[in-house]
């Protein structure tokens, strides 16, 4: 017989601050692409004596992160060495945060597919520093120390997470936070961005009793797909070695992109012992609350803020609120958009589809899709969209010309007036252009005229077609249907 | 309290110290002096007093965010026993590092 079981996930996130400058030294982080070991110094290369002194930037960028993940933001932080040894590694400790850390018991929400609201439990948010960078070259790994020191944000959620769709639903929420605050890049395939789920599953007899199962962590995952695929893949895996009367181990595995399944990773030689203890290089972090307060009125407005005023204000479709808030430069595209549009009469949401339907599909045509964030960067300003909407409205010209006349816009940046002039698409409403395409219509169809006559009236669509055809789609659909049926039935 | 040879064994591998057998009957002596000194000094009662990290007066010292000059490459790895192309080289390892 064959057991259902549920999912349980919690996920460790790691986010490279967007600073200038290393965590404890002022190494420059602009590293992406220099040679090896070419932005260190004593601090990060871990020679004796060197003094750390933390980032003060890095410290501000975990506080806003840490309220807008809505934790409590502690009144004093520690840092910690957490000792281990390997190649990456200088100091043969990672400067961290244990029993201390900046931020702790937050939330983030996130939408399951029935449209209700849930919370994932944020367990804790400290700032650490990264590693540096092995390549493994035969007998030898080559490291290079130019990524060592640099500003690291560890999110930990609860095991709130219950599905690998809820997982990336997570995930794409966290990132856009990110995004949003202006702390993280979300660049997942460099790096900037990694996630590490753990993964067990139970039965609902074990879930009622609050047992677990054991976890499986899963690494080496560089998109967001494949956190999603890879928490799939795990948890069918595990309930296959359950059913099959397996165990489960509590295991470290990676995730094989082109095989689409997780590997056993090597374990480690000695059980995991990292002997934190604070870390004396170090004075503590006193975080008065008028510092939080301070930097509390600094944050942006949040998706979340913004999804719910979307809807509020606006009444914009649920299904188009979380299009455009997941992404900070879409969100502002369409708040400017909005503004030299017009905010009444289902205006918003009118733009919504222009920008959703017709825009994106120009983006991810262009192949920029996959960063909707290149809406910044597109040559169709938001005024500029906003014009050309209004001209359609306005009847200037048809729905179908105006997605025309927006594909025109995008190569070429001009103004909506410009094009519609230059491609002569004005919308044609003119009696005798109208008439003259009828009768044209007409005369190249006469057995069709004939049936229509005789009482066959779904014809009416055909000759609506040819008589659009005829006027190369230009004419004003309302004006011509009108003359139409008056001309058939004259 | 008395440490026993395999946690003083562990102990010297957490930190890749590799121990004679002698070595480890001598450390696990002296270790166990550490210790219960400490445990001499746990027995005082500090339930009313919030836990140390930093002996200093001291808090919030923090960097502005402005890059400095790091090192060249030369100097960074000038100490190195073994280089490669601007890298450090040693003896491979297997990445199961995560972060
Ligand atoms: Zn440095």
């Amino acid at each position: 017989m064959t057991q259902e079981y549920n999912v349980v996930v919690g996920m460790e996130v790691h986010a490279q601050l967007l600073t200038n400058t290393k965590m404890f030294c002022r190494c420059s982080a602009d590293y992406q692409g220099a040679p090896p070991n070419t932005h260190t110094c004593p601090v990060c290369l871990g020679l004796p004596g060197a003094l750390p002194v933390s980032n003060r930037a890095a410290v501000e960028a975990t506080i806003r992160t840490g309220l807008a993940l809505n934790c409590e933001i502690a009144e004093t932080a520690v840092f910690a060495r957490k000792n281990y040894h390997y190649p990456d590694l200088p100091k043969g400790y990672q400067i961290s945060q244990y029993e201390l850390p900046l931020c702790r018991n937050g939330w983030v929400e996130i939408e399951l597919p029935d449209g209700s609201v849930k919370r994932i439990r944020i367990h804790r948010a400290h700032l650490e520093e990264d590693t540096g960078k092995n390549t493994h070259a035969g007998l030898h790994t080559l490291v290079d120390l130019n990524r060592a020191g640099m500003p690291l944000l560890e999110v930990v959620t609860e095991a709130d997470i219950a599905s690998a769709d809820e997982a990336y639903a997570f995930l794409t929420k966290l990132r856009s936070v990110l995004r949003y605050l202006g702390v993280n890049s979300g660049n997942m395939e460099e790096g900037a961005l990694r996630c590490e789920p753990n993964i067990s599953v139970r039965t609902p007899e074990q879930a009622a009793r609050g047992e677990l199962g054991a976890k499986v962590e899963v690494k080496n995952l560089n998109s967001l797909r494949a956190v999603r695929n890879a928490i799939a893949y795990e948890a069918e895996r595990q309930a296959g070695v359950l059913n099959a009367g397996g165990v489960i181990e509590q295991v470290n595995m990676g995730w094989d992109e082109d095989r689409q399944r997780t590997v056993l990773q090597r374990s480690k030689e000695s059980s995991e012992d990292y002997r934190y203890f604070p870390e004396p290089d170090l004075p503590p972090l006193v975080v008065d609350r008028q510092w939080v307060e301070e930097t509390a009125r600094t944050l942006p407005e949040l998706p979340d803020a913004k999804e719910q005023r979307y809807r509020q204000d606006w009444s914009l479709r649920p299904a188009d609120t979380g299009a455009i808030t997941g992404e900070k430069a879409v969100a502002d595209y369409f708040e400017a958009a909005v503004a030299a549009y017009g905010q009444e009469d289902g205006k918003p949401q009118r733009m919504a589809n222009w920008i959703t339907d017709e825009l994106f599909r120009l983006l991810y045509a262009d192949g920029e899709g996959q960063d909707l964030r290149q809406i910044a960067a597109t040559r169709v300003q938001p005024q500029q969209l906003a014009a050309l909407v209004q001209m359609v409205d306005a009847r200037k010209i048809n729905a179908n010309t105006g997605k025309k006349v927006l594909e025109l816009m995008y190569g070429s940046g001009d103004d909506p007036q410009t094009v519609v002039k230059r491609e002569g698409l004005a919308m044609v409403s003119n009696t005798d252009v109208i008439d003259a395409a009828v009768q044209e219509a007409f005369d190249s169809n006469p057995d069709e005229l004939a049936r229509y006559r005789s009482g066959e009236k779904k014809l009416f669509g055909f000759f609506m077609g040819q008589m659009m055809r005829a006027t190369k789609g230009k004419a004003d659909p309302q004006a011509a249907r009108q003359r139409l049926q008056e001309m058939l039935d004259g | 309290m008395k440490l026993t040879k395999d946690e003083v064994q562990h102990v010297a591998e957490l930190a890749k110290l590799q121990l004679s057998d002698a070595e480890l009957d001598e450390y696990a002596g002296q270790l166990d002096q550490i210790l219960a000194y400490a445990q001499q000094i746990q027995s005082v009662d500090t339930s009313a007093v919030p836990p140390t990290p930093q002996v200093l007066p001291l808090s919030n010292v923090l960097a502005d965010d402005a890059s400095r000059d790091s090192l060249s490459n030369d100097q960074a790895v000038d100490n190195a026993p073994d280089t490669d192309g601007g890298y450090f080289r040693v003896i491979a390892v297997f990445d199961e590092s995560g972060a």
